[in-house]
Order: C-alpha cells, then structure tokens, then sequence
C-alpha cells in the first residue's frame, strides 16, 4: 500500500492556498467599470511594451472575438465596453482553461485505460492503478468545470458569447445555430457527457478492485465489456464536449476535426502524466516490479501522440490558411497577430522539442529524462489550450500573470492531492488480474 | 581460407535459446545462428552489438528534408513562381504550409527506401547472390548454431548435444 508522504501533501497544499490567493487577486483587480477598463490598458501600455501590449490600444475589438464583426453594428461605438468584458473575462478564462487542462488530463488517462482494458493489453495491467488514481480527479475536476460553465449560463462572465441573448437577437448565424447553442441544451449535454465518464470510472474501479478478490475471471470479463461500450460513447461525448466546451467560445467558427485535435491533446497529456507518476512512485520504492521497459512503451506513446497531434494540429490549419475564406481564417489570424509567442512557442513544445528529444530509443528509459520531457510537454498543452481559449474571450489582453499561474497552481495542487490519496485507497499492484504475469515480465 | 566449424541443429526455438545461453556461458564463440523465423531475444542472448541502423535512418531522414526543401523551392519558387492559394508572395518560407505534405513525404521516402538498402548492403545480400545458409532446413522448421573449432571437436559436439541438439556435424567453411 502506498502512503502520502507528507512533504507531497504540504507542497499540494501551499500550491493550492498560493494558487487561490492568485485568483482572488485575479478577480478583485478584474475592472468593474469601462472606465476603470480604459485606465488598466494605457497603464499596461506603459508598464511593458511586449508584443501584445503595442496592438492593445488601436485594435480592440475586431480581431479578438470572432462573433465580434458580425454584431459590431450594434456595438460600433463601444469599443470600450467590449475592452471591459475582456478584462473582466481574464480571470474567469485563466481559472476555466486551469480546471479544463487538469481535468482533460485525467479524461485522456480514462481513454487510455479503456483501450489497455478493451485491447486486453499484456503490458500495462502493472499500471492500471496508477491509472485508476489519476482518473479519480474525474469526479472533482468534472464538478468543478461544469460549476464554471453553470456560472457562465448564469451571466456571471462573458466567456461564451452566445450565451447572452443580446449578442444573439442581433446575430443570425447564432440565431440558426441556436437549437443546439442554447444554455439548458448545452448544460444537459455537458451533464450527460460527465455522468457518462464518471460513472464508467467508478463502476470499472469497482470491477478492478473486485476482480483482486475473486477466484474467476467474470469481474474482469465484464470490464472488458464495459470499457468497449466506453469508448463508444466516449468518442462520440468527446467530440461533443470539445465543440461545446472550447470551440464555441468561437461560436461563429467551426473545425470538422475539432474533436480529435483537442483529444489528441488530452491524450499525449494523459499518457505523459501516467509516466510522470509510475516514476515518481518507482522512486519511492514502489511498484518494484515496473521495469524500463513499461516507462520505454509510454515514453514512446508520448513521442507518437505528440506526432499525431502536430498532423492534427497542422491539418485543420493547412486548410484553412490553404482556403483563405474570411469566416475561417479570422480564427489564426487573431492568433497570428496576438499571441505569436504562445502560439509558435506551443508548437515548439509539442511538436519540435518531443521529435527530437524523444526520438532516441535509449532515451526513453532513462527516467528523470521522462519527467523532465514530460514537464515540458505538459506546459505546452496547457500552452494548446491557452491558445483554444484565450484569443476568444480576453482578445489582446492576455497575459501569463497572477490569475494564470494561480489557476495552474490550485488545479495543479488539487490535482496532485486527489490523485495521490486516491493511490493511497488500494495496493499499488493488481493482484488478480489474469494478464499480470504478463505485465511482470515485459521486456523490450 | 576455409576454416573448420562445427553446427549443431535444434527443431524448437526455446531449446535453441538454452543452447545459446550455454555455450555463451562456457565461453565458446557462437558465430552464427540461422533461423527459419526472427526469435524474439536472441541477438541479446547471442551477445550481438546494438544496431546502428537507427542513425542511419535519421540522417537519410534529414538527406530527403533537404531534398525537398531545394526542390520545391527551385520548382515553386524560382524557376517557375507559383501563386499558391491566392497568395502571391513568392516567398519559400510564407508558402511552406503547402510544402509541408511534399516535406514530410520525400523524409519518409528517403528514410525507408534507403534505410532497407543500406541494412541490405550491411547484411551482404544482392541480386543473385548464393545463399549463405549451410543447411536447407533452417529455412522450414529447423535452427542452426555454428561455433568455430580450436582443436575442441570432441568436447563441443558433447555440449551440444547436452544442450538438445537433433543433429551435430563438423564441416569445413570458405570464408
């Protein structure tokens, strides 16, 4: 049995008591007024002329919000009003982008153990609690992003644009598209898609632990089933959940392969944070039986993945900068003009740095070069999903500051406390498992 | 020179790693063994360097990036400008998001096709060359060990055959 060693628990703690300071801060500077909003910018003109900065005064308004040209006859004259909800829209999307990120990476963990349980894979059996603990912050994380997109449906922010009647009396692409981008429509989805994973999550922890104590193999039988009927569902939801979740906070612009880039995503990040954790345990004396070999096979998940994100990624780009049709291309544009920092450094990150650093088959093995690859390709997908939200909600205001940091930092905490007591609930190594053996004597 | 060799023959890969193992463990140099099927672990057990055909790739991977870029930009960009998409920059580096597909496939193209011939090469097979293996049967459903002889005939064949061999016989060998 693992115990939470205590400097781990104190340090995801202090990262949740700095983490929610940061935020409160975050919020209480947040202007309430258009005046106040107007003052915030000319101060942050002078305060630092970094790349974001210079554009902030002239261009405002146009490129940051997609649904932003077609109701701007309404809203001509005020630009300034428009400047306001981005800043008061900052610490509502840094904490929302934080509570996504660390939420999608136990999502992604899910999607892997269901296909190690659907494949009925001879490898990972070692790893299924280590991955059942990271999928313990499901339950959490899930609740927390959805009481944020409840807060949004209540007007208490201006993430989603759609979500304000006003925008869409006067807009009619969201008038058509107003069936599906509804507030009850879209909380009833967002309720089904997590009770449909969290539910999955905790009837196969059940089947998993139960199968330790059984004496056939029906419990482990039935995860099989369960995990194959998963990802059925999961596919579908995920998809679902991308376009209601991030893409529509662009709700006049779409992608077809939305749903696979922002998996791809939480994929690669899952499987990284897996890594990160069998080693850390490894460590610590755990899990004596994981060999070079388990951390070979995720590290080269990693490489792969990152791959496949980099082709998704530069697919849904190539057509749309190939096309050049207006409604589509404002999407990069902002991205181009605004956060070229983030937007070019993420694909360094993702893309670049695990291509050649992870290439090399030895590598792979030596373990604190897994986790420090790892570190890296976690902040670029939060970079990646920094990137799907921000342009849309705070336009040309970002800044990495005090909400963002804080944001990673109490999810990050939460996270790392949820998922360590969780692997504190049941013995590290399966016992029962009909493939363990397997598992024990995998070698490469 | 022909050299004096003896070949023990085995008909199931696990006895064949055993026999491996053992005679690497009396420190007899094995110097090849021929299989009808790769056996997963038997260029460890034989004590077999790693290979450096990975290095290889990733240079020809770099040689065909190369390629491409030089070729595409004289194609596109200078000997016959292009206007791609609308944009007519004639600049190599504001069109690459269409060049990317050409980029990525001639890296793969480069690094397979030449990979293959280069483990080819190092593995000295070419057209019309005689094969190598001294017995039919190891190309149906039997293993070979060959071990070179110092003088220790009679001592070898005894742990060959100790080690399951079904057939062990001394032959001489052009090499």
């Amino acid at each position: 049995m693992y115990t939470f060693s205590n400097k781990l628990r104190l340090g995801s703690f202090i990262a949740m008591g700095l983490g929610f300071i940061f935020l409160v801060i975050g919020f209480m500077s947040a202007p309430s007024t258009v005046e106040e909003a107007k003052a915030m910018v000319a101060v942050h003109d002078d305060g630092h002329g970094g790349g974001h900065a210079e554009a902030a005064t002239e261009s405002h308004g146009d490129q940051g919000h997609g649904a932003e040209a077609s109701h701007g006859e309404e809203h001509d004259s005020s630009h300034d009003e428009h400047l306001l909800s981005q800043l008061k829209n900052r610490p509502w999307s840094a904490l929302y982008v934080a509570a996504f990120f660390f939420f999608m990476i136990s999502l992604g963990v899910l999607a892997f153990y269901a296909i190690q349980r659907a494949a009925q894979a001879g490898w990972s059996p070692l790893l299924f609690r280590v991955m059942e603990g990271i999928t313990a912050y499901l339950v959490p994380g899930g609740i927390i992003v959805f009481v944020i997109l409840l807060l949004s449906a209540m007007h208490m922010n201006h993430m989603f644009v759609w979500m304000d009647p006003e925008v869409v009396a006067h807009d009619e692409l969201l008038q058509g598209k107003a069936g599906y981008l509804n507030p009850t429509f879209f909380l009833i989805r967002a309720a089904i898609f997590l009770g449909g994973w969290i539910f999955y999550r905790q009837y196969s922890r059940k089947l998993s632990l139960a199968q330790d104590e059984s004496d056939d193999n029906t419990n482990f039988v039935k995860n099989f089933r369960w995990s194959a009927g998963f990802l059925v569902f999961y596919l579908v939801t995920e998809s679902m959940m991308s376009w209601d979740w991030i893409m529509s906070v662009d709700p006049h612009w779409f992608s077809t392969l939305f749903g696979w880039y922002v998996f791809a995503s939480m994929f690669v990040s899952g499987i990284t944070v897996i890594a990160m954790v069998t080693v850390y345990l490894k460590s610590k004396g755990y899990l004596e039986d994981v060999n070079d070999s388990h951390i070979h096979d995720l590290a080269k998940f990693m490489f792969g993945i990152s791959i496949f994100w980099t082709y998704l990624w530069f697919a849904q780009f190539m057509l749309i900068w190939y096309a050049n049709i207006p409604e589509e291309v404002t999407y990069y544009v902002a991205r181009f003009q605004d956060y070229k920092l983030p937007f070019f450094g993420m694909l360094v990150l993702n893309f670049v740095f695990p291509l050649l650093v992870l290439m090399n088959s030895d590598y792979k093995r030596v373990n604190w070069f897994v986790i420090m690859t790892g570190i890296v390709v976690l902040f670029g997908h939060y970079l990646d999903i920094f990137n799907m939200i921000m342009p849309a909600t705070v336009g040309d205001q970002w800044f990495i500051g005090l909400p963002e940091i804080g944001g990673i930092l109490f999810f990050g905490g939460l996270f790392v406390f949820w998922v360590f007591t969780a692997l504190t609930k049941a013995p590290l190594q399966p016992k029962r498992n009909p493939f363990i053996e397997e598992s024990r004597h995998f070698h490469y | 020179m022909a050299s004096k060799v003896i070949q023990a023959l085995y008909n199931d890969d696990d006895v064949l790693m055993h026999a491996v193992k053992k005679v690497r463990a009396e420190h007899h140099h094995i110097e090849e063994v021929y299989t009808p099927f790769p056996v997963h672990g038997l260029d460890k057990a034989m004590g077999l360097a790693d290979t450096r055909i990975a290095i290889t790739s990733f240079l020809y991977g770099c040689l065909g990036l190369t390629v491409a870029v030089v070729m595409m930009n004289f194609i596109m960009i200078e000997d016959w400008p292009q206007d791609i998409g609308g944009k007519p920059s004639f600049s190599y580096l504001e069109n690459m998001p269409a060049f990317v597909p050409i980029m990525f496939e001639l890296t793969v193209f480069f690094a397979a096709h030449l990979m293959v011939i280069t483990f080819y090469l190092r593995s000295r097979m070419w057209p019309f060359k005689k094969a190598e293996n001294p017995d039919k049967r190891t190309t149906d459903d039997h293993f070979l060990m060959e071990i070179g002889l110092h003088d220790n005939e009679n001592e070898l064949a005894e742990l060959l055959w100790e080690t399951g061999a079904v057939e062990v016989k001394v032959t001489e060998k052009e090499s």
